[in-house]
């Protein structure tokens, strides 16, 4: 057993871990941070994408100690510390780029990490950018949609969605 | 089209932002592994890694002494437990019950597929009874794996249950009578179309694995058990009653939110059993989580049917007859749902859209020693559609006709509609559908787009497809005659608070489909007040009477139904106390827009101001009826519903690699009313996706020993966002429902029923463009299976 010390979401937080602890799980079972999930163990599904220093990681395929020191940023972050939505979770509410909840998560923080790269994606870039998050409610249409319109481009020409009132 | 007031209100029609999003994009959701209870243990299931084989005896001497180990449990810990049970009994065609092997909780005396249970170590922490568990010596006598169903059916083959007469789960007939009246119309056709083909097996994947805690409290001796369920009470009632004794009054269960379902997350699972069981036995908290890995070997997995199916047509190119030959595995153990699925969820829908006379379907269920198979989104429509719409392709290809003008010569243009297959169609307009596809999908354009794809060098296909289902599952009385081991109907709480807002409870759990938002919508609509005065809570037996839970389409149908019901009920009372308070008749009230008035008058009462009276009932008609404002209502349908549709696709397909793109897919479906576009959307788009993965790239594949080939998603091959394009969907011409209040016909399952055969109908379109002489090709098309075919001349 070790301590670990990373800042998440802004704040310090440190914990006893062993050495084959997963980032995931200290995240989710010692900080109580259950926002990020869980959905394979071949880190295929995406579910568990946070950022580490800026960059969007799995954090199912990395130990918690490889995080000492480091800035992590999780889902229960991404809104102001009033609630409000941030643009890529509010344009999910939007566009219903959800369903059932559980891959949304890792959608939200790979959406924010491509968009800080690529702040104006074509269609194609998403769907390409998304190989690596599984949906299985969606059909991704909503998503996709969803991530065009935080972008800020328009999204009226794509058919179907209808979008929340 | 939305009321007029539908905007104001949020009613039916409007597509107001889903509630559930927010703690859903904050990560505030309550998932079942995101709930830790106090001095909480951990399970961790040593599973069997041979397919077959005679369970000896397990060393445990050295696991028991491992850090944090409290207990192994064995199959002989669950020796007085019940089996886990079947809830559907079919009769075969001679008139006797199905063969039905005992199901224990951890394996007794073998092991019947890889993935089999057969010791629960529970520690103090996860990885503590993961240790353990290598530290376990099972002594297995491998027996030879029985995996082929057409193998599994010879004489001599070796048996998946040694205590039964065979391999046969059952040999079913519909309709038995008529099969001597089939042969002959097939003998005595002008053309008899033929298609063999392969329903491939596939696991359904929610992308929550299922979790399961069990809790037991010895001040009250009562058990909770929280767990990843479509259906709350109905695990209730099998664990309770059927496993572990357990009455009703003593047992909670709880299904928080739950991370999608379609049909694998509605069966008992022993790991429920366990947790509750082993709870109880420790005075502790027992939590398991599965992995993905460990859901590819526990979790119900779906289709894996064999079939041949034969069309007859006059002279004329009318459908005569029908005849169909199918081998649906079982797997290795009857799950909950899995008798019905190939017979009374398949069977009844071999008219199709179609005038065909004659049907008869012969299915004979078999055991293999593989993951059991059940439900999955569609369940046993998408395995009736795909064969059909298939057969119907393939013979206007022999015949030289067009694909959509057979159908359409051959379309039922008359509701109500006795089909020969025992159900009775309300309603439908599978022109109108059929001609809003050839618009919306632009078939004219075609051949254009055809030569645009073939100028680089791709094949370009067309497919099209028409379908029916039977949802709203389902009439409790017809269902029993066939077999069903429970009612059908769905229950409502409508509770209404003094201040005037409203709780709901319903049956219908939701895991995706949104019915925090759209349950609202109705009750706004009926009373006139705003939705976000209502509540939904659903998924704990606490806090509901009872409910048969989520699947078949079935939530807005019959549990809509069923708040409907209960809603009327309320707004007969609130009109009662209304006309006392304002010295009317109940007659001459009439409630619009949230206000009680009296016809002729200008009296009006606010609806807060008589559900105050509900609760301070001084001036109140206490001779008539009792304080309070609160109805529940159990509704049971009188009939299936049978949402319809028109499915096209075009694909391009590779010829250098064979690899097959969607580059246009359109719908048009007929749900009856539809409460909330956007929802009904997003259901369309999930399950078009899920039929295009089954169709393209998705296999559940096992080896000759029946080891599991395709158990990670490195292997098991998931539609990615770059698999599919943006889809058109269009639900505008719906035909309302004529036997339930709302018109509503459910849109769950549509997609991925309608759209495997409009994918493959498209692939064989392509290829027959390219002068390939292909008339089948079984799914998943992976780019392979393409490339060989068009090897052929």
């Amino acid at each position: 057993m070790s301590q670990v010390t990373m800042t998440v979401n802004g704040k310090t937080a440190s914990g006893t871990i062993e050495g084959r602890t997963l980032l995931v799980d200290f995240l989710r079972e010692t900080l109580g941070l259950t926002g990020t999930h869980v959905g394979c163990d071949t880190s295929q599904c995406g579910a568990c994408v946070v950022h580490v220093d800026g960059r969007a990681v799995k954090a199912c395929t990395m130990f918690a100690a490889e995080a000492e020191g480091a800035e992590v940023d999780t889902i229960e972050g991404q809104a102001a510390p009033d609630g409000t939505l941030n643009t890529i979770q509010q344009a999910f509410q939007d566009y219903h780029g959800l369903q059932c909840g559980f891959c949304t998560p890792g959608m939200v923080m790979s959406a924010a990490a491509l968009l800080k790269d690529n702040p104006k994606p074509t269609e194609s870039e998403v769907r390409s950018y998304l190989q690596g998050n599984i949906c299985r409610c969606t059909g991704y249409h909503n998503i996709v949609k969803s991530i065009l319109a935080a972008s800020g481009q328009d999204v009226g020409h794509i058919p179907g969605g209808i979008a929340a009132e | 089209m939305p009321k007029d007031n539908a905007h104001n209100h949020g009613g039916i029609g409007a597509s107001p932002k889903r509630r559930e999003d927010v703690r859903f994009l904050s990560g505030t959701g309550n998932y079942t592994d995101d709930i830790n209870l106090r001095g909480q243990a951990y399970v961790h299931f040593l599973r069997s890694d041979v397919a077959h084989g005679k369970l000896n005896g397990l060393d445990l001497s050295e696991a028991e002494k491992m850090p944090g180990v409290l207990r192994i449990f064995t199959g002989e810990d669950f020796r007085t437990a019940g089996s886990i049970p079947c809830g559907w009994q079919v009769t075969d065609r001679f008139g006797n019950p199905m063969q039905e092997p005992r199901h224990p909780v951890l394996c007794e005396t073998h092991v019947r597929h890889v993935g089999d249970p057969i010791a629960a170590i529970v520690a103090e922490t996860r990885d503590q009874a993961r240790d353990a568990a290598e530290a376990i010596v099972p002594d297995i006598e491998d027996l030879p794996a029985v995996v082929d169903m057409r193998a599994a059916l010879e004489d001599g083959s070796t048996k998946v249950h040694e205590d039964l007469t065979s391999n046969l789960c059952f040999d079913w007939g519909f309709v038995e009578e008529n099969k001597q009246a089939v042969d002959d119309a097939i003998k005595n056709a002008a053309h008899v179309t033929t298609v063999e083909l392969i329903n491939n097996r596939l696991v359904p994947n929610a992308m929550e694995p299922r979790v399961a805690i069990g809790d037991y409290n010895r001040g009250t001796g009562g058990s909770t058990l929280y767990t990843t369920s479509q259906n709350p009470h109905v695990i209730r009632l099998l664990m309770g009653a059927f496993v572990l004794n357990i009455p009703e009054h003593k047992l909670r269960v709880v299904a928080p939110d739950v991370g999608g379902g379609f049909g694998s997350k509605i069966y008992h699972y022993a790991e429920e059993a366990f947790c509750t069981f082993a709870a109880k036995a420790l005075n502790r908290p027992v939590k398991w989580t599965c992995t993905r890995s460990e859901a590819f070997l526990s979790d119900a997995q779906a289709r894996d049917h064999v079939t041949k199916i034969e069309l007859a047509l006059d002279k004329d190119n009318n459908f005569t007859a029908v005849r169909t030959d199918t081998l649906a595995n079982m797997g290795a153990y009857l799950s909950t749902f899995a008798p019905s699925i190939p017979t009374w969820l398949h069977g009844t829908l071999m008219a199709g859209n179609y005038k065909t006379p004659l049907v008869y379907v012969n299915v004979r269920a078999v055991f293999t020693n593989t993951v059991p198979v059940d439900a999955y989104r569609g369940a046993g429509r998408p395995e009736a559609t795909y064969q059909l719409e298939r057969v119907i392709d393939k013979a206007a290809r022999e015949l030289g006709v067009d694909p959509i003008a057979l159908r359409k010569q051959n379309f039922i243009t008359e509701f109500p509609y006795q089909t020969p297959v025992a159900v009775e169609y309300d309603s439908g307009d599978f022109n109108r559908l059929i001609d809003k596809l050839e618009a919306q999908a632009d078939l004219g354009g075609f051949e254009a787009r055809r030569k645009e794809s073939e100028a680089k060098g791709k094949l370009r296909g067309l497919g099209i497809n028409c379908f029916i289902e039977a949802c709203g599952i389902a009439p409790s009385n017809l269902v029993g005659q066939l077999g069903a081991r429970a009612g059908l109907y769905e229950s409502a709480t409508v509770r209404v608070n003094a201040t005037g807002g409203i709780t709901v409870m319903t049956g219908s759990h939701s895991h995706g489909q949104g019915h925090e938002t759209v349950f609202p919508q109705v009750v706004a609509d009926m009373i006139g007040i705003p939705a976000d005065m209502i509540e939904i809570e659903h998924g704990d037996t606490a806090n509901t009477p009872m409910g048969m839970g989520t699947y078949g389409s079935r939530s807005i149908a019959v549990g809509g139904s069923a708040m409907v019901r209960a809603t009327e009920k309320i707004i007969a009372k609130a009109k009662k106390i209304a006309a006392h308070i304002m010295e009317a008749s109940d007659g001459d009230i009439e409630l619009k827009d949230g206000k009680f008035t009296v016809a002729g008058t200008d009296k009006s009462l606010a609806w807060g101001d008589v559900t105050l009276a509900a609760y301070v009932p001084h001036n109140y008609p206490l001779d008539e009826v009792e304080p309070g404002l609160e109805e529940t209502a159990f509704y049971d349908p009188n009939n299936f519903t049978y949402p319809s549709g028109a499915y096209a696709c075009e694909v391009e397909v590779d010829p250098e690699t064979g690899k097959v793109t969607i580059e246009r897919f359109t719908t048009a479906d007929d749900f009856g009313t539809v409460v909330n576009p956007m929802i009904v959307d997003g259901q369309v788009h999930g399950g078009v996706t899920q039929g295009i993965g089954q169709a393209l790239m998705e296999n559940c594949s096992y080896d000759a020993d029946g080891q599991l080939l395709s158990a990670s998603y490195m292997d098991y091959c998931m539609p990615r966002a770059d698999d599919v394009p943006f889809f058109v969907i269009d639900h505008s011409n719906g035909t309302p429902c004529t036997h339930n209040p709302l018109g509503v016909k459910g849109c769950g399952e549509a997609g991925a029923i309608g759209s495997t055969p409009t994918v493959i109908n498209a692939v064989v379109d392509a290829l027959q463009s390219g002068g390939h002489k292909v008339d089948h090709i079984d799914m998943p098309v992976t780019p392979s299976r393409v490339w060989a075919a068009m090897q052929t001349k």
